[in-house]
């Protein structure tokens, strides 16, 4: 079988920035909950909360430093397997991944560690500073990128020179037609993927008795949090989805699953499309609902597949991964309802109520993995929309070497998610200490540690 | 301005590297003496580099960073010419750096497997990277000859690393261990000075050029303080490191650590001037294949305002961790 270098490459960059950013958008919403027990702490000195902390300042750590290490590849990744992305579009990318390195990178790092071990060696003011630091890097890091990425889909402010892209306006590059939805919805989404871990593994240190003081109250601010969080998700992805309509419309029709440009045009609640007959197989159809969510009128008109041929995305992929995002979506904001009511009720959870938090440990990952496929794979053929085609940037490696490197990827990767998921389990059934090292005492476990 | 900046962005791309050969330098150096410690020595070992590494680490990121910012043609041709060994080296940087997390927190029963790979990560890193440097110092030609050049700098590099590392350790640590690192340091003296001898006769014999340049009169005797400050660095740490224990117990360790620092500033500046104004050596200057101007303006903003604070809270961080290590728990 002849293998395609461009394929090759293109699963190798997706497999890279896939495994990466399961640990940021962890990390990103993580600091802020972080934050909020220091800040807690600091005000009442009410020793729960630094158990809590204690005990998620380690999933942060853990969660950290498999984010700093997936992210170097990224950093060379771009120049070994797409110089030619570099080459034409460097000018404005560089700029924009430098400024990450200088704000985000070295301030969230250099303050890791008085967060991780200074805990004794500074005052309480500039541990809680140091934790804020840490916060805020995990955050201008996601600005930069988003940044990036964003110019990517909607470019803006740019030149040709000579053949390649120049900055004309740095402003309208950065702040360009997609950021302020994109960096907003990947924001909520990793607040969303925290709330939910926090909220799955304090349900696992419950079920297995060894939650200590605070785990109740923990679990109850992130399911209050995550009921509030994921339908304001919604509506922002909702915005998002009718800037991506503005600007790239042939993702959009991917989504949908359209392919004549028509008014009043029905939403495809599922089916399978199919490329070479442009037709979606055993579709499931709610008349002119499309219509009335992308264009909130029902007769309004919505371009269709056929408008962009061989300028269009791979239909399959986009459209499914769509529908995963917002299925799991859909199921996050049920759970997490269904968990408060009972909860404001003044119930608590029950062993099933726990199970299921759980189960939902990682849903987080699953819709924020589907809605990066929908819009990476929904801007192809382009690298940078519009400007740059994919296929002519890549690097011209031999297949053996990219087949060896991308075989070292999957393997490392297997074994790091495994342990990775393993080693938080492990760590979660253990008995909650505090910062000091001294363990809860018997009473407060039996008593279910309320704070 | 336009020929300016991109001197300006080559001094700050090679001052990223020094900074991240010293300083991730000792934390990988310290990786590749891990397995001659006992379990407990370990433990300290880790503890020594835990707070640092990863600020140390993003050196690197900074320095790829300004070579992909400043220098994108460059950027590519490099990358994709040293694609294996940036890929083994990634490898390694993965395996270490999540090592450190997961030795103390998986699990007793799964420590030992962390602490090797920790070690394997660092070996493999530090070998891909005097691997690179070798490829990099020949041109990217990947002729036999350049490629067993590669190869004995890859086995060198981590020597110098370990020299580092080692000295890192007496800083950070007492007693026993301080001792064991002074005789880690020692052993690992003579391949790293083969090193260094190597790379000093290879370039002007790698290049006409880097030849002319600096066996001509009155250059060779302008430059003579970058070798003899060399050799005054080896051999004071030669006999810092042959003193007897109680002496050695005396010693500021600072100025043992400071001696292979010396060593890698003088490497660099010898380096520099042997490739200025090339960035590929014989292909591409730094002004052939710099970014447009608006890019390096732009940039340059940011590196003059960021800088000196990243300087800054580098500085408080080693201070609130200064002292030796043993006490620094952490689980």
């Amino acid at each position: 079988m002849e293998l395609d270098p461009f394929l090759l490459a293109r699963i190798q960059f997706a497999l890279n920035i896939s495994f990466h950013i399961l640990f940021p958008t962890i990390t990103i919403g993580l600091a802020y909950f972080l934050l909020f027990f220091r800040i807690r702490y600091t005000q009442t000195g009410d020793d729960h909360w630094d158990y809590i902390y204690a005990f998620w300042v380690k999933v942060f750590a853990l969660t950290f430093a498999l984010g700093v290490v997936t992210g170097i590849v990224m950093s060379f990744q771009f120049g070994t397997n797409w110089p030619g992305f570099m080459e034409q579009a460097g000018n404005i990318a560089g700029p924009l991944l430098g400024y990450e390195v200088l704000t985000a990178f070295f301030l969230e790092a250099s303050f890791l560690g008085i967060m991780l071990f200074g805990r004794r060696r500074v005052s309480n003011r500039v541990h809680l500073l140091a934790t804020s630091m840490v916060a805020l890097g995990t955050s201008l890091s996601a600005f930069w990128i988003l940044s990036l990425n964003s110019w990517m889909q909607t470019p803006a402010g740019y030149t040709f020179e000579n053949g390649v892209l120049i900055a004309e306006n740095w402003l309208a590059v950065i702040f360009n037609p997609s950021f302020g939805y994109r960096l907003a919805h990947m924001f909520v989404a990793c607040l969303i993927t925290a709330v939910f871990l926090v909220a799955g593994v304090s349900a696992w240190r419950l079920l297995k008795g060894v939650g200590g003081p605070g785990t109740r109250s923990v679990l109850k601010v992130a399911i209050l949090c995550a009921a509030v969080l994921t339908p304001t998700q919604v509506f922002i992805g909702d915005l998002h989805g009718l800037n991506t309509l503005e600007h790239q419309p042939a993702k959009v029709a991917a989504m949908e699953g359209i392919w004549d440009t028509q008014s009043g045009a029905a939403l495809t609640l599922f089916g399978i499309p199919d490329e070479e007959q442009r037709t979606t197989h055993y579709a499931l159809k709610v008349p002119k609902m499309a219509s009335l969510i992308l264009t909130h009128d029902l007769d309004g008109e919505v371009k269709g597949l056929n408008d962009f041929v061989g300028e269009h995305p791979p239909v399959a992929p986009v459209f499914f991964a769509f529908r995963v995002m917002v299925g799991m979506g859909l199921l996050m904001i049920l759970v997490s309802w269904l968990s408060s009511i009972k909860l404001l009720r003044g119930r608590e959870l029950e062993t099933t109520g726990l199970r299921v938090l759980v189960g939902m440990t990682f849903a987080g990952w699953v819709a924020v993995l589907a809605g990066w496929y929908v819009t990476e794979i929904g801007r192809q053929p382009w690298v940078v929309n519009g400007l740059i085609r994919t296929a002519d940037v890549v690097a011209d490696h031999e297949p053996q070497v990219l087949i060896a490197s991308l075989t070292a990827y999957v393997l490392i990767y297997a074994f790091l998610l495994v342990s990775y998921i393993s080693t938080l389990f492990y760590m979660s059934s253990k008995p909650a200490l505090s910062l000091k090292g001294t363990p809860v005492h018997e009473y407060d476990l039996q008593s279910g540690g309320r704070i | 301005m336009e020929a300016l900046l991109p001197i300006i962005f080559v001094a700050i791309m090679g001052l990223a590297l020094l900074l991240y050969v010293i300083l991730d330098g000792y934390d990988l150096g310290v990786g590749l003496l891990l397995p001659l410690a006992s379990d407990k020595e370990k433990d300290v070992m880790i503890a020594s580099i835990g707070p640092f590494w990863d600020a140390n680490e993003t050196w690197i990121v900074l320095g790829v960073g300004v070579l992909l910012i400043a220098f994108p043609a460059a950027h590519g041709i490099i990358l994709t010419s040293l694609y294996v060994p940036a890929t083994v080296m990634l490898l390694g940087l993965i395996l270490r750096g999540v090592a450190f997390d997961f030795r103390v927190k998986a699990g007793s029963h799964r420590k030992a497997m962390w602490n090797q790979l920790f070690f394997v990560g660092s070996l493999l890193a530090s070998t891909a990277q005097g691997w690179m440097l070798g490829s990099y110092i020949t041109g990217l030609e990947h002729t036999q000859l350049n490629m067993v050049f590669s190869i004995l700098i890859a086995l060198c590099l981590p020597a110098l690393y370990c020299v580092l590392g080692a000295s890192w350790l007496m800083i950070k640590t007492e007693d026993e261990l301080f001792l064991k690192a002074a005789v880690w340091a020692k052993k690992s003296l003579s391949p790293m000075a083969v090193g260094l001898l190597l790379v000093s006769i290879a370039t002007p014999l790698v290049s006409q050029v880097i030849a002319d340049r600096w066996f001509q009169l009155p250059q060779f005797i302008g430059l003579l303080p970058i070798p003899i400050a060399s050799v005054i660095a080896l051999s004071l740490l030669y006999v810092l490191l042959s003193r007897t224990p109680e002496q050695l117990l005396m010693t500021n360790p600072w100025m043992i650590f400071m001696c292979p620092v010396i060593i890698c500033v003088m490497a660099a500046l010898g380096l520099a001037y042997s490739i200025f104004p090339d960035i590929i050596i014989g292909q591409l200057t730094i002004w052939e294949a710099a970014a447009h101007t608006s890019s390096l303006k732009f940039t340059f903003v940011g590196v003059v305002i960021a800088l000196p604070c990243i300087f800054v809270y580098t500085i408080f961080v080693y201070r609130v961790f200064s002292g030796k290590a043993s006490e620094l728990t952490y689980d």
